[in-house]
């Protein structure tokens, strides 16, 4: 039996700006996800502790402060400390086209900017994110 | 003659579009609006002249006769030096006042050497950790010529502390300094989101700072009660206005509850609205807003004093209504949006720039921006007449019905125990979350357009030069704040801190002890790790 994919809707940092991760949250949830959304002002370590704890199958962080260059990596980087590599990290933001190729390499599956669709994050989970057996 | 009824059959009959005809509030707009629109409209009592109650047509009896609006660009990024640097590049240009961006650290009351600020040194506005970064900031610029505004909130009463040491460091009395601090924490906890503390105790600060301005810097606007934001959050006109004076009313409350005249404080209390796109909306809510409030300070709170009844305020043009792909249509947005707040009687406007969907402004951008107001202040005439729309079916119906849906809203609020309730209650940020995300849905299916986004579209790179925080901004910023912390008297610096503690502890006006503090370079994290310790800390609830 295949069970429905999680998402955690992240937002690392400082920034207040909540209206994009609430949009996707929201979206991502009438897509028939379930979603959990941590809140504001997260550092990299409460986001990972809740991705395991609720034993997410993706995660989905928004920056709109400039910082996403630290603050990407970082979750990254505590998932593989970890040992879990079974978790897809995407974001978006404020993201300057320069640091996109940065961030992929630094393991991001995908960087949504300014315009997306909600439709192309769902197309994006439904081809990224497998459903695990259960 | 034809009637109106003629009118209607012949419009009924004739083909029209078939799409709907409504704000970007998704408001429905009627397709004409006639003398009958007016029936319960009197001019004597609900229009007024200019510079008299209700001050509908303006808060001014000359308003741009007698002097434009404050042009005022919303600058700051990097260390203090380089945002004093733009500081004296907007001056150069014909600006007449300072508006400070502050980044996120300082915002949230963290040092830069916190572990928490890691990555944000800088990024979205200049860091401040000490009144030796402040002298900086505002390094050969008069405080008693040049007026600042600056956009800190949960930490005000010590950013303003050190901007008032600066001003005795010049030579400056308080008595000759003016300018904004925001302060504004309701709509933190409602929509903009930066906090530190629980709002009672931050509501009880806010109280601090109008005692101690009343008393001893008379020229200051002590709160600048923001609508701005709860726009940007993705609220309506009518939420963003009623939410806005709901939040005005509270403090306004406070400030009595605290054994304050409401005719010492209210007269520097300012507003701060956004101006989205929708022209007609916007103008309205603008005129809505001042009748309002002036109903409300003089027939509710009993406020004697005219200036208590006025409703002053600063525009900016909508950020969120920018956007990534062809951003030079951004100026064209910006022009329009500019345009609604002058016609709706700002007192001072910020035009944001072309590229800000992408990164902070460059020079080249700012410029532009700020040559959009003045090509509508000195070029476009509309300055000649004041309020020019007075009069006009559509707009006096539209700002009638924004006055009325905003009062049932406070209305709503007051029967939930009032805003502070309805926060925790997690209702003004719920009702702003449905409408954002009910716009994003009307953007999805195409029925709001947005040009170059979902209609309109080419797949033209994105051609700007933009502006980069160098990452060495950050290393600076604490190498700085670590030479400040060794020459400076340390034992001097626990002492003040000691004595703000106990200010907090018993209650009493924490101005003086934060001061103290200042002056003897404590930085910013330390005092509100001092005061976190006495008020505790809020947590985001985290309403979807």
């Amino acid at each position: 039996m295949k069970r429905t994919i999680r998402i955690l809707v992240g937002k690392p940092g400082l920034d207040g700006h909540d209206r994009g991760a609430k949009i996707v949250a929201r979206a991502l949830r009438d897509a028939g996800y379930e979603v959990i959304y941590t809140g504001l002002h997260q550092t990299p370590e409460m986001i990972v502790n809740t991705a395991i704890q609720e034993d997410v199958d993706a995660i989905g962080l928004s920056i709109l402060s400039g910082a996403h260059n630290h603050l990407f990596p970082e979750v990254i980087r505590l998932l593989k400390d970890k040992g879990v590599d079974d978790i897809v990290v995407f974001g978006g933001g404020i993201i300057p086209e320069q640091d996109i190729a940065g961030l992929k390499e630094a393991g991001v599956a995908a960087v949504f900017t300014p315009g997306t669709t909600l439709q192309s994050i769902v197309d994006f989970i439904e081809s990224n994110v497998a459903n695990r057996t259960i | 003659m034809v009637t109106k009824k003629e009118w209607l059959d012949k419009f009924s009959k004739s083909r029209q579009l078939d799409q709907k005809f409504t704000t970007i509030s998704d408001a429905d707009i009627d397709p004409l609006y006639t003398p009958e629109n007016l029936a319960d409209f009197d001019a004597e009592k609900d229009l007024g002249f200019p510079g008299q109650y209700p001050y509908t047509r303006g808060v001014q009896s000359t308003m741009y006769r007698g002097r434009t609006w404050t042009m005022r660009q919303f600058a700051g990024f990097g260390n203090p030096k380089q945002t004093n640097e733009r500081f004296h590049y907007l001056l150069e240009n014909g600006q007449t006042g300072l508006s400070t961006a502050f980044d996120f650290p300082t915002l949230y009351g963290r040092d830069s050497d916190d572990v928490r600020s890691r990555g944000e040194v800088g990024k979205c506005g200049v860091a401040i950790d000490t009144l030796r970064d402040m002298e900086i900031l505002f390094d050969r610029i008069p405080l008693d010529k040049v007026t600042t505004s600056m956009t800190i909130n949960p930490p005000a009463a010590i950013v303003w502390a050190m901007y008032l040491a600066v001003a005795e460091k010049q030579g400056v009395t308080w008595d000759k300094v003016g300018g904004t601090i925001q302060n504004d924490m309701l709509k933190e906890f409602i929509a903009q989101k930066t906090w530190i503390f629980p709002p009672k105790p931050h509501l009880k600060i806010i109280t601090d700072i109008l005692a101690f301005a009343a008393e001893n810097v008379p020229r200051w606007n002590t709160i600048s009660i923001s609508g701005y934001h709860i726009r940007e959050a993705g609220s309506t006109a009518v939420q963003e206005l009623a939410f806005t004076l709901g939040d005005g009313m509270t403090y306004v409350r406070a400030g009595i509850d605290a054994g304050l005249d409401p005719d010492v404080f209210a007269p520097r209390l300012s507003f701060f609205f956004n101006a989205h796109s929708d022209f007609f909306e916007e103008i309205a809510k603008y005129r809505a807003a001042r009748r309002i409030w002036a109903r409300f300070m003089k027939e509710e709170i009993g406020a004697k004093d005219p200036r208590s009844w006025l409703l002053r305020f600063h525009t900016q043009t909508a950020g969120c209504s920018l956007t990534a792909q062809q951003p030079l249509n951004n100026i064209v947005r910006t022009t329009i949006q500019a345009l609604s707040a002058v016609l709706g009687g700002t007192q001072s406007l910020h035009t944001n720039s072309m590229d800000e969907t992408l990164a902070l402004p460059t020079e080249r951008a700012v410029q532009v921006a700020l040559r959009t107001q003045q090509i509508i202040a000195e070029e476009s005439g509309v300055t000649n007449t004041i309020d020019p729309l007075g009069g006009s079916y559509f707009i006096e119906s539209l700002t009638s019905r924004m006055e009325a849906e905003a009062l049932a809203y406070i209305r709503k609020i007051d029967e939930m125990g009032g805003m502070l309730k309805a926060i925790e209650n997690g209702y003004p940020q719920t009702e702003i979350s449905k409408a954002a995300y009910h716009y994003q849905r009307q953007v999805e299916s195409n029925e709001k357009t947005v040009v170059g986004v979902n209609k309109y579209v080419n797949d033209e790179p994105i051609d700007l030069d933009l502006l980069y925080i160098d990452e060495q901004v950050e290393k600076d910023q604490i190498a700085s704040l670590q030479k400040v912390k060794s020459e400076r008297d340390n034992a001097a610096v626990d002492r003040a801190l000691a004595e703000l503690k106990r200010a907090a502890v018993e209650g009493r006006n924490v101005m003086p002890p934060i001061l103290d503090c200042v002056r003897r370079y404590a930085s910013l994290g330390e005092m509100v790790n001092t005061l976190r310790d006495v008020y505790g800390e809020y947590q985001d609830p985290a309403y979807l």
